[in-house]
């Protein structure tokens, strides 16, 4: 985590010298002696050699965002513990960590994927699209502007999830019917009950994403 | 959870030379969907990860013209979902796993091999449920989602799989490769009603994996799957029954199977409730009497009966659906 590619998500905190992440983090950063062991043995199996990593750290390679980015984790850890906690990527967040909530949805070569049950390790060599590859410029994704037009959202925190599950049932069904968003939002929750905004944010979206296609896909 | 070592190996040679020859040594991760959970939980605590998607050979669906279909354990879910009209019963059985998440990472194989979602087993009390002096937990506790049928034992949990009674219904085989190279099962008899807490409630040897499941051409059956559910979505059926038909011409059953699931520790065949459609015309009351046969034989515990007419309307439901 090095200053230079540090997101800038509370732009009024950075002027005034601090924001509260960057204080943790530093603090954080104080705390931690940096050791970085390379854990890798080779295992005879059916004649060949085949690398076993672990149980302590080992270097992985992960692409999120189009951006190939190194992080030193124990095989263990998640994709979204590696995101969050090494990444600096918090869009996705832990709520349930069992694989239900959908809180943490991010897209795995373009499919939704609760990044609380992939292992960091498992997930090297696949494209890792999270909710922050989404605003372009300042302008934010249709998606995310229809979620902000239809009050989609109360409290927020299943917001990056149910958004980045709505990209990819657009993505499929640019036009999706009743049954598509059933069977493509089936695997978030929301809480504060904001299902009736998130079927109003859909349906902006699917005309607003059309619009960002040429209009020409159908359904 | 633990620290684990984590291998993905590449041919399945490989990956069963680096399982272990007792349960709890390693485990097997395919779309991680249960597996991540019990680890987290510490209900399984390997010292040894085996990663499976490395071999591609696994997860490929191959449905020729004969009305056949051999599906790679590590298809997802999802591949499943549309597979065409004679895969009906499962097709419906996947679509039923609502969460688009669990059909891209879940597998086929995964679906099979599932443990049980028995809130004790989850909590720490061992698959057969009991507390530190050995006394049963779900005769007397909260067994509002336990078994029905097949709970005369120990075991009082239900088989969790949607894809397992569907897959039986259209007389599929599992084949298994291990140590000692390769082997089928009947898909009703790859599930097994385990005995003690350190036994498995499927057929494998701990260093063997499930390849392939092979579905029997389904030209000509008409099947179905129908759920009951507490919720439309994000939750597992609290009764379910897939049924496959083949009639003659003038529309009389010829040959039926009938499956249910969540219903008992393994997948349950209904044999006499199908032998009851035999040479019979489907009607709602044909499908009514093969529902009431079906739970014929049902003991509710102390909280469940209501699952027992669940359990029939799923099956007289599933009927209906396989020839509308």
């Amino acid at each position: 985590m090095s200053s230079s590619d540090e997101r800038h998500d509370n732009p009024q905190a950075d002027q005034a010298g601090v924001s509260r992440r960057n204080f943790l983090k530093g603090t954080s950063v104080a705390l931690t002696v940096p050791l970085i062991a390379q854990s890798e043995k080779v295992v005879k199996a059916a004649g060949a050699d085949v690398p076993v990593y672990g149980p302590d750290k080992v270097n992985i390679t992960l692409t999120v965002n189009g951006a190939a980015k190194t992080a030193s984790v124990e095989p263990r850890v998640t994709l979204l513990d590696t995101l969050r906690n090494e990444l600096d990527t918090t869009g996705a967040k832990r709520v349930c960590d069992r694989a239900t909530c959908g809180a943490c949805t991010v897209l795995m070569d373009g499919k939704p994927v609760y990044s609380c049950t992939v292992l960091a390790i498992e997930a090297q060599g696949h494209k890792i699209e999270t909710v922050e590859s989404l605003e372009q410029n300042g302008k934010l994704h249709p998606v995310q502007q229809a979620f902000w037009d239809n009050d989609a959202q109360q409290c927020g925190f299943c917001t990056p999830g149910f958004v980045m599950a709505c990209k990819a049932l657009l993505d499929e069904h640019p036009t999706p019917t009743d049954e598509q968003i059933k069977l493509g939002l089936g695997g978030n929750l929301c809480r504060c009950g904001t299902y009736h905004g998130i079927k109003g944010a859909v349906a902006q979206a699917s005309a607003g994403m059309k619009k960002l296609k040429g209009g020409k896909r159908n359904g | 959870m633990h620290k684990f070592e984590y291998a993905s190996p590449t041919t399945k040679e490989q990956a069963v030379a680096l399982l272990g020859k007792s349960w709890g040594e390693t485990e097997a991760l395919a779309g991680g969907t249960d597996l991540l959970s019990l680890l987290k939980d510490y209900l399984v605590t390997p010292k040894r990860v085996v990663n499976l998607k490395g071999i591609k050979e696994l997860s490929s669906v191959l449905t020729p013209r004969d009305g056949s279909a051999r599906i790679g354990a590590l298809a997802s879910i999802e591949a499943v979902r549309d597979l065409g009209r004679g895969f009906a019963a499962l097709s419906q059985a996947a679509a039923g796993i609502t969460s688009p998440q669990i059909r891209n990472m879940g597998t086929v194989g995964g679906d099979l091999c599932q443990r049980p979602r028995c809130w004790y087993f989850r909590s720490g009390f061992g698959l057969l449920a009991k507390d530190e002096s050995g006394n049963a937990l779900v005769p007397n506790g909260d067994n509002r989602y336990h078994a029905i049928l097949g709970n005369d034992g120990e075991a009082k949990f239900v088989n969790p799989s949607s894809l397992a009674p569907a897959f039986i219904a259209l007389n599929a085989k599992i084949k298994i490769f291990g140590p000692a190279g390769e082997r089928e099962v009947e898909a009703a008899k790859f599930f097994v009603t385990p005995k003690s807490a350190s036994e498995r409630e499927y057929a494998l040897q701990p260093n063997e994996i499930v390849t392939m499941i092979h579905v029997p051409s389904t030209l000509g059956v008409r099947s179905a799957t129908y759920e009951v559910r507490q919720r439309e979505v994000l939750d597992w059926p609290l009764a379910a029954a897939s049924v496959a038909l083949t009639l003659d011409a003038s529309k009389k059953v010829k040959t039926a199977r009938i499956v249910l699931g969540h219903v008992a520790p393994v997948p349950w065949v209904a044999e006499e409730a199908a032998q009851s459609l035999i040479g019979k015309t489907i009607s709602e009351d044909a499908a009514a009497e093969a529902g009431r046969l079906a739970v014929a034989n049902a003991h509710a515990l102390s909280r469940n009966a209501y699952k027992i007419q669940l359990a029939s309307v799923a099956v007289k439901r599933a009927i209906l659906q396989a020839v509308s």
